[in-house]
């Protein structure tokens, strides 16, 4: 049985923050399509302990996310396993944007526009954590591919309306979500959209 | 099929025009300066002894900690050929500022680091600039060592490993796990292949191999001396480092790293007001 505990949409540009418990799945959603959603996680009990991009892809070997990949804390510990995905390779090396490295890649006029670290700061701030809590995050349903010679470039986004991925958590995890209010680069198709996540009890 | 209003249609319209237009400036007038070869080894042995501040050998499988002014900075000298040095940085004035390996690489639109290239922090400022670098073969992306990749390497979680390193580095400054975050890795000549896997690419790290980092803020810096987790060695046996702090002149307005693009330049005017007004020197 698939039972709903948790569904919501959370508008263009806004934050969001919930708590994934140990055997639950999350699914994410790109309702509208080329929509990056920016994600940190947390070990629920000790946030001190959360998502590691590098261990991340030094255990698996390979630089993007994608089905079956283990996402590893700093502790070496498995915090979830994507067990679906509908749209492809996800980035997690290119990290957030902010206002400040804003100002640096499109011009010091862009200081005062809305970013994923303002979202992720409000949202940690609420569970005690600071600017400090915040490490490399997730960019589901964002393409960006390093190429042999090691460059890189943010390309258009991929996924599809409706498009989604599936977590299964292995602990119990605090999710963090900025749904990316850039409109800079072509990572949400210069257009912000909503997103939808739903929290499944264990099958 | 969504459907979008004209007047949604017309501001994404707008954004893109922006971008393409940003782009262009990119491309055209503010083009990014080529970037110099390799630094020659030889340039090792070159430093004046008048402008060094403090020495130190790191034995291999160590960390050690530098505290670097603006007008210093470091030499990584691996004198003994070891694949893999990793380092981790604070804003010494603010160290909740630290090193941002997402912002290194996209804002220069490259995961390759070498002479010419900087290091951001999360604030959209210039942390190191890469003034010197015999070497140009560094990894970003996939971190240290920890107890599991030494265990899977080596089949011995108990040896020396970055990511403890650095959280003593860290602690010996009051700082905390949490402070510690994904590193940069020197001499460590890591690529993406085009299915997405690591590969190490052998025979490019050479003893003497050198890189100076000039410090654009002041600094705490971890250093931890221990093998990539990707480099091939068999046998846990990390070599010696020289680590040599040492008098540098800040950037003038003609200086490579500053002006190798205009995101670049664009983050040392983000920099150089932490240092004007009275602050600290």
């Amino acid at each position: 049985m698939n039972t709903i505990v948790y569904d919501h949409t959370i508008a263009a540009n806004q934050s969001w923050s919930g708590t994934v418990k140990r055997g639950q799945r999350l699914r994410i959603v790109d309702l509208e399509g080329q929509q990056a959603v920016d994600t940190l996680f947390y070990a629920a009990h000790n946030f001190g302990e959360r998502y590691s991009a590098q261990d991340t892809l030094r255990a698996q070997g390979a630089a993007y996310i994608g089905k079956g990949t283990q996402l590893i804390s700093n502790e070496g510990k498995v915090m979830l396993t994507v067990v679906a995905d509908t749209c492809g390779r996800h980035d997690t090396s290119a990290g957030a944007c902010s206002c400040e490295a804003n100002t640096v890649r499109f011009g010091h006029h862009t200081r005062y526009m809305h970013a994923c670290r303002e979202n992720f700061l409000v949202e940690v701030t609420k569970h005690g954590m600071s600017k400090r809590d915040i490490v490399a995050n997730i960019n589901f349903f964002m393409n960006v591919p390093v190429e042999p010679d090691g460059r890189l470039a943010i390309v258009d986004g991929i996924s599809a309306p409706g498009s989604y991925v599936e977590l299964i958590a292995e602990i119990d995890v605090l999710c963090v979500i900025s749904n990316c209010p850039q409109i800079n680069n072509p990572c949400n198709g210069f257009n912000p959209t909503p997103v939808q996540v739903t929290i499944f009890d264990a099958a | 099929m969504t459907i979008i209003s004209a007047d949604k249609a017309a501001m994404i319209a707008a954004n893109r025009r922006r971008y393409e237009e940003l782009k262009a400036a990119g491309q055209g007038a503010s083009k990014p300066l080529p970037l110099p070869p390799p630094s020659d080894r030889a340039l090792a042995n070159r430093l004046e002894s008048n402008s060094v501040l403090q020495r130190e050998t790191i034995p291999g499988g160590w960390y050690t900690t530098f505290a670097l002014k603006r007008g210093e900075a470091l030499r990584l000298l691996n004198t003994s050929g070891t694949p893999g040095v990793s380092i981790l940085m604070w804003n010494a004035d603010d160290t909740s500022e630290r090193y941002n390996a997402g912002d290194t690489v996209k804002v220069q639109w490259s995961a390759e680091l070498r002479k010419g290239r900087v290091l951001f922090s999360d604030m959209g400022r210039v942390m190191f600039s890469i003034v010197e670098d015999s070497c140009g073969a560094h990894d970003t992306l996939a971190g240290g060592s920890t107890p599991d990749s030494n265990a899977h390497k080596y089949g011995d979680a108990s040896l020396r490993n970055t990511r403890e390193n650095l959280v003593l580095g860290a602690g010996k400054h009051g700082l905390a796990r949490r402070d510690v975050g994904p590193v940069i890795t020197f001499f460590a000549p890591v690529a993406v292949d085009a299915e997405g896997r690591f590969v190490w690419r052998n025979d490019i790290v050479k003893a003497g191999d050198f890189v100076d980092l000039r410090a654009e803020m002041n600094l705490l810096v971890a250093i931890s001396n221990c093998p990539h987790p990707f480099a091939p060695d068999k046998a846990f046996a990390p070599g010696s480092i020289e680590v040599s702090r040492f008098r540098a002149p800040t950037a003038k307005s003609d200086d490579l790293c500053r002006n190798a693009t205009a995101e670049a330049r664009r983050a040392f005017e983000n920099t150089d007001p932490l240092f004007t007004m009275g602050a600290s020197t």
